[in-house]
């Protein structure tokens, strides 16, 4: 399985991109990733990738073969959606929006809902819109999705237990707690 | 799981999903690598990040940020000459910071032997070129391993220090930015923790060291021979599809797209995987080649292998078709499955099917990155395009500071290197009278290259404004120390004031100026510009990301935000379209303006830029709305 994860810098997609990687390697897969993230965190797009299978293989996804797309960000989702997911594939994305400049001074019109679920069923791709006004921080967005792609089954083989485990190995104390929390293992 | 500073220093051996560049660090650790130097930039300083996690007591090696790449080789070389098994890394253009001495180094005899990490950037995803160092290997004699993946980088890593060792010479380990950043199952060796000898080694009789006059040619000979003496085998290897007719030579990462390309192709060509790639074994090309009748050499960036496989097959009387460099485009960007599957088809179109065209699909608006909020760069910026006039020409350097070159500020209009912009800066001022000339630069950079380009300016009296930027840490790649924040790496250290630098050169022409009070810096910059000479304004502020994240830390940390009175606000928009703080967001309809809070710091910065008075901050739970 291919999954591509994007965002902006700042969002959290390298936690998100870690938890993923060692859950779905305590779940017993092969796992290979790789981030790119270009001028760091400078609020640029920050992409991940992780491909799951066995035996030697480049961590890079070609255009158009990712099977899922995970997303933290409208923009970004619907960038990734047209360059790498492929038709009758699947996006979950937070719907949280970081309009880019050219969005903001008005002189391009940013993505709606409305625009990126109408593309989604147009290349028949299966759409999960993530969002909560209850996170007692932002940057716990990462975990609200992926609490989700594990509600909606989106990664064949990866259950809640994988992943409780993979936040039990990368984060501590407070943190840890407040993720399982936001995970809230149904 | 461990913590990953206990993991990089476990005795027995464990497997573990782990980076490229958190590869490399066990690797020195079982290798017995005693010094480690570097100076920051992508794809490479993870391998400190590896290295910090290892308490400093515990570290088996010394390690250090240095000035620069220069002088980072320069100490690693001073150590492994003296007997110790040293590393030295450091991103792709920080090996022309490095050359001067790097061209050097196998003219040495070199007991502890030394390796030379360069984290290459095909795609120029963080660099401000694409360049090849495996020319600069060849010209100065130097054995170059290029792993494909994290497994491979700690092996070869070992490879390295052992030929490194064995034959007293510098080795080029050549990483590339997603060698570096990817990830996988790496299985370690053990290390048996074992008392090092410390012994000085240096010995300096006859001169041996002192690359002059007819020692010059009696050293060159031996790095000559020495390189070709050094290849270890099993490097290379060849994997066998049965096709006698069609054969690929890659390395790198590229071979991994060829393998995912190949992996539902017909007719799979037979591949042979370099893993030294200079310089090659005749052996195995003319091998590979005698065996088939075509083959094409497919390698990112220049045609470094594929012009010595073409001199190889002529040598070698083989009449093999050796296919390369078909387009300009083959010479540029990174080989990913996407490329190689281009690649492949409009070379054997019967064999590996076309890309997927991705071309029809609905597009996102460009995201281009840009300073944080807060950032005191912004400020920086918004203030000095108040003092300065349309012909004005701005000079920009490396740092974050370069994103002013971008809308809405459009300061800094010409890039270079790093400590390039004084020097451009003077030229530019030459029979120029009309327009006035301003040189930014960061203050890790001043310490990096900058100084030499200030004093020439004072020497051959020009005429210049310098904006240095300071924020206290070099921001850009993650927040190092440098000479002037009053730490290094391992402790706190005497702080080298920039103020006090610039003073002691002599420079009577300078202020220094908080970001954040953009109309005293309005002020100072246009003083400064209307100065005959060189004249300096310190803008200074910390850089905020950093603040922020510390005191995110903090207890009892409340996070404050700025708002948009809707009362106030006249839409006059300044803080979007000149401020260009991310913070704000625009209301596709109404157009109104307001903060996301998401990424709102709350630092205020925004408040003196409102022309009415809209602007404010609050603690949360206070929002009006
Ligand atoms: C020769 C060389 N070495 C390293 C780099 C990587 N690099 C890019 S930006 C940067 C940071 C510069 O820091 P500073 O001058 O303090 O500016 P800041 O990012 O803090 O604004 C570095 C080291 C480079 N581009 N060239």
């Amino acid at each position: 399985m291919n999954i591509h994860m994007t965002g902006v810098g700042g969002q959290g997609i390298g936690l998100l991109s870690e938890l993923l990687l060692r859950a779905l390697s305590v779940a017993g897969m092969e796992v290979r990733g790789v981030d790119t993230h270009g001028l760091a965190q400078r609020g640029g797009v920050v992409n991940s990738q992780i491909r799951t299978g066995s035996g030697e293989f480049s961590p890079l996804i070609a255009p158009g073969g990712a099977d899922l797309v995970l997303a933290l960000e409208r923009h970004e989702a619907l960038r990734a959606v047209g360059g790498y997911l492929r038709d009758k594939g699947a996006l979950a994305y937070y719907d949280a929006v970081w309009q880019p400049f050219e969005v903001r001074n008005g002189s391009v019109p940013g993505v709606s809902t409305e625009a990126l679920h109408e593309e989604c069923r147009r290349r028949d791709i299966r759409a999960v819109r993530v969002f909560r006004d209850d996170l007692p921080d932002p940057r716990m967005q990462n975990t609200a999705l992926l609490a989700e792609v594990l509600h909606n089954d989106l990664i064949p083989g990866l259950r809640p237990e994988h992943v409780t485990q993979a936040m039990e190995d990368l984060l501590q104390g407070g943190a840890l707690k407040a993720n399982l929390e936001i995970l809230g293992v149904r | 799981m461990k913590k990953l500073g206990e993991m990089l220093l476990g005795e027995s051996p464990f497997r573990e999903l782990v980076m490229g560049n958190t590869a490399l660090v066990r690797g020195m650790v079982e290798a017995g690598v005693r010094v480690v130097t570097s100076y920051p930039g992508s794809p490479t300083p993870e391998i400190a990040t590896a290295i910090a996690s290892i308490r400093k007591e515990l570290r088996p090696f010394h390690f250090e940020f240095c000035v620069n790449e220069k002088v980072a080789v320069e100490v690693a070389y001073g150590a492994a000459v003296n007997g110790r098994p040293s590393v030295v890394f450091f991103k792709s253009v920080g090996l022309n910071v490095a050359s001067d001495t790097f061209v050097q180094l196998n003219h040495m005899d070199i007991p502890g032997g030394l390796v030379v990490i360069v984290g290459d950037d095909p795609g120029a995803h963080s660099s401000q070129n694409e360049q090849d160092n495996r020319h600069l290997a060849r010209m100065s004699y130097t054995p170059v391993l290029e792993p494909a993946s994290p497994s491979e980088a700690y092996a070869f890593l070992l490879t390295a220090v052992s030929m490194a060792r064995k034959h007293r010479m510098a080795v080029m380990l050549r990483m590339t930015t997603h060698v570096c950043h990817a990830k996988e199952m790496v299985s370690f060796g053990g290390w048996p923790n074992t008392p090092r000898d410390d012994t000085p080694g240096f010995d300096g009789s006859g001169g041996s060291h002192i690359p002059i006059g007819a020692m010059v040619a009696r050293m060159k000979k031996r790095a000559i021979e020495r390189l070709q003496a050094s290849r270890e085998p099993g490097l290379d290897r060849v994997l066998e599809n049965g096709n006698p007719k069609r054969g690929i030579i890659t390395a790198g990462l590229p071979f991994l797209s060829v393998l995912d390309v190949l992996s539902g192709a017909a007719r799979k060509p037979d591949i042979l995987k370099l893993g030294m790639v200079h310089p090659l074994s005749l052996d195995t090309i003319s091998g590979f080649l005698r065996a088939h009748e075509e083959v094409l050499v497919l390698e990112e960036l220049d045609d470094f292998i594929e012009q010595s496989v073409k001199a190889m097959a002529h040598d070698s009387g083989l009449s093999t078709r050796v296919l390369g460099k078909g387009c300009t485009e083959d010479w540029i960007g990174e080989f990913t499955p996407g490329r190689v599957r281009e690649i492949l088809h409009r070379l054997w179109p019967d064999s590996v099917v076309a890309p997927v065209s991705m071309a029809g699909n609905l597009a996102a608006p460009v995201r281009f990155p840009q300073m944080c909020p807060g950032c005191g760069h912004r400020s920086a910026f918004f203030a000095i395009g108040k003092a300065l006039r349309k012909n004005d020409i701005t000079v920009a350097d490396i740092g974050c500071h370069t994103l002013g070159f971008l809308p809405p500020h459009e300061i800094g209009r010409l890039l270079m290197s790093m400590g390039a912009s004084t020097g451009i800066g003077q030229g530019l001022s030459l029979f120029n009278s009309e327009r006035r000339v301003v040189a930014f630069l960061g203050d890790s950079t001043f310490f990096h290259a900058g100084i030499p380009g200030v004093i020439n300016a004072i020497f051959n009296n020009h005429r210049l404004t310098l904006i240095v930027m300071e924020n206290g840490t070099t921001a850009m790649t993650g927040h190092q120390e440098h000479p002037g924040t009053g730490r290094n790496f391992n402790d706190p250290t005497e702080r080298i004031p920039i103020r006090k630098v610039l003073e002691g050169l002599g420079i009577q022409n300078i202020t220094e100026v908080d970001t954040y009070n953009q109309k005293a810096l309005t002020t100072a910059v246009g003083k400064a510009l209307e100065s005959p000479g060189l004249s300096v304004v310190i803008a200074k502020h910390p850089c905020m990301l950093k603040f922020s994240r510390e005191q995110r830390r903090k207890p009892g940390f409340v996070q404050r935000h700025v708002e948009v009175s809707e009362d106030k606000c006249t839409l006059a928009r300044e803080c979007i379209d000149r401020f260009g703080c991310p913070s704000f967001k625009r209301d596709g309809e109404t157009g109104r303006v307001s903060t996301n809070t998401d990424l709102c710091i709350g630092d205020g910065s925004c408040i003196q830029t409102c022309p009415s008075d809209a602007l404010g901050a609050v603690a949360p739970g206070k929002e009006s709305r």
